[in-house]
């Protein structure tokens, strides 16, 4: 079985480029299951199911997506193999840019819109700076001399990366991805994660609702920067 | 199978072998050479597929785009790293985009973009010089990108890419809507023996291609070359071109047209 994880921030068009992968994929003589994993609520699933592969949707509801879809790894691949299917994708909910859900073993996808500035490749962190591929999508938007230094930008944050200039309307760049997915090596025994999820938790994550300083306990971070722990 | 650079501009060629029409049916232009030097125009009404078979050129299509077109340099298929590295890159695009979304000033984007190409990033001046020569509002190294006006940002693409892509093969796309001097901007982006593709709807753009390719339902239907006919018309388009030119900036300077 190969894993690929497709992450990206939301409207980069990590379902559009990812919808075209998949026909490529199945053309191929691949068989690719898909599973989705958003926050609160997705349509994503009856795109995908128009394709005509295995299809599945977790929401992760009061749990970070991305330490949900991590938890649930094992659970997917099972899922997968019991489809039949020999590369399973997990497109990401895509938001907070502090965790990579990407195990070392599985194909990194970072998906980024170029219409978002050359900054945004500075800013968007482990989920670029740690992938194997990173998607530039909308390039049609912009012109050639911006989509190339937008192209700089990613490789000074990650200069290893295999850049794939894709386009989620006409589907361009998607027989490039699919061909890579298909080279990459099947994941086997365990794998752990490219990059540390964020520190410890705080009182904000066990429910905590009123907003002052004094009612918040746990590895705390100033707006200047000192950081501490509070707490017993 | 891997050419060098030098192997592949010296003698070069490109070359469009056909695909399909939105339809699936095959194109009626099964295969176009083009050789270093010419001009060639891509005409056809909205949603003909004119930006399609520069889209299919720019990112040299092997069948794995929708038309299913190859494009062959120098009758080979082109190297993967020749599709992607900008530092190889053989085509500079000049696209339908009016803005640009970078926030970023002038100088400091045109400076990146010469590093991205492996060109000295001091050519900022000199794409700024250029494309002041372009347009009316003058173009200021510190300006932040995104309050440049259409002309502006226009003038700026065309000088960069002369100046800064400077690649052998060049694509524009509907120069005539820039706001900017047309010919001037097609003199100086079709430089010494390059090729030069341009999408147009301009009667004086189109025939000063030799040959143009007529575009239809996404499929390419016909290559017409110029004649006799078409080159007087061309000379009177010139005149009326250059007549309309005066009484514009004649009415500019908020004088009376004689």
């Amino acid at each position: 079985m190969k894993m690929v994880v497709v992450a990206g921030t939301p409207g980069s068009g990590k379902t559009s480029v990812l919808m075209h992968a998949v026909k490529d994929l199945v053309r191929a003589g691949h068989s690719p299951a898909l599973v989705k994993i958003d926050c609160m609520w997705t349509e994503d699933d009856a795109r995908f199911k128009r394709l005509q592969v295995p299809v599945a949707v977790g929401l992760s509801r009061d749990m970070c997506p991305d330490h949900y879809a991590i938890y649930n790894f094992d659970e997917m691949l099972e899922w997968a193999a019991a489809q039949g299917a020999n590369i399973l994708l997990n497109e990401t909910a895509g938001l907070c840019l502090r965790c990579a859900p990407y195990p070392d073993k599985a194909l990194a996808v970072c998906v980024i819109d170029v219409t978002t500035g050359p900054n945004s490749p500075l800013k968007v962190g482990p989920l670029l700076t740690t992938a194997d591929a990173v998607v530039m999508t909308k390039g049609d938007l912009v012109s050639q001399a911006e989509r190339e230094v937008f192209r700089e930008r990613i490789l000074e944050a990650n200069p290893g990366c295999r850049i794939i200039e894709a386009n989620g309307l006409s589907g361009k760049g998607s027989a490039e991805l699919a061909e890579l997915m298909a080279s990459w090596p099947d994941i086997s025994g365990e794998m752990v994660l490219r990059h540390n999820p964020p520190l410890a938790i705080c009182t904000l994550c066990t429910g905590e609702l009123r907003v002052s300083k004094e009612h918040h306990r746990g590895v705390l971070r100033h707006l200047d920067g000192f950081m501490e722990y509070t707490g017993e | 199978m891997s050419q060098t650079m030098d192997q592949i501009i010296k003698p070069l060629t490109l070359t469009i072998q056909g695909g399909v029409d939105k339809d699936g049916n095959p194109d009626g232009v099964s295969e176009i050479e083009i050789a270093r030097g010419e001009i060639i125009g891509i005409v056809g009404p909205t949603g003909s597929g004119k930006s399609t078979l520069i889209a299919d050129i720019e990112q040299f299509a092997l069948g794995d785009t929708p038309s299913g077109r190859r494009i062959l340099i120098n009758g080979l298929e082109p190297a993967a790293e020749l599709r992607s590295d900008p530092r190889k890159k053989l085509v500079a695009q000049l696209s339908q985009n009016m803005h640009f979304l970078a926030d970023m000033s002038v100088e400091e984007f045109l400076r990146m973009h010469a590093k991205s190409r492996g060109k000295d990033p001091k050519l900022a001046e000199k794409v700024i010089a250029l494309a002041n020569t372009l347009t009316g509002e003058p173009v200021n190294p510190a300006f932040q990108l995104t309050i440049l006006s259409g002309g502006q940002s226009r003038a700026l693409m065309v000088a960069d890419i002369a100046v800064i892509s400077d690649s052998p093969i060049v694509l524009i796309d509907e120069i005539e809507n820039a706001g900017i001097k047309k010919q001037e901007a097609l003199r100086l982006l079709s430089g010494e023996g390059k090729i030069v593709v341009v999408v147009t709807h301009d009667p004086m753009l189109a025939l000063m291609a030799p040959r143009r390719i007529v575009m239809k339902n996404g499929g390419m239907t016909n290559v017409i070359s110029t004649n006799e006919e078409e080159q007087r018309i061309f000379k009177d388009i010139e005149r009326v071109d250059g007549w309309l030119t005066a009484l514009r900036e004649t009415i500019r300077q908020g004088e009376v047209v004689a």
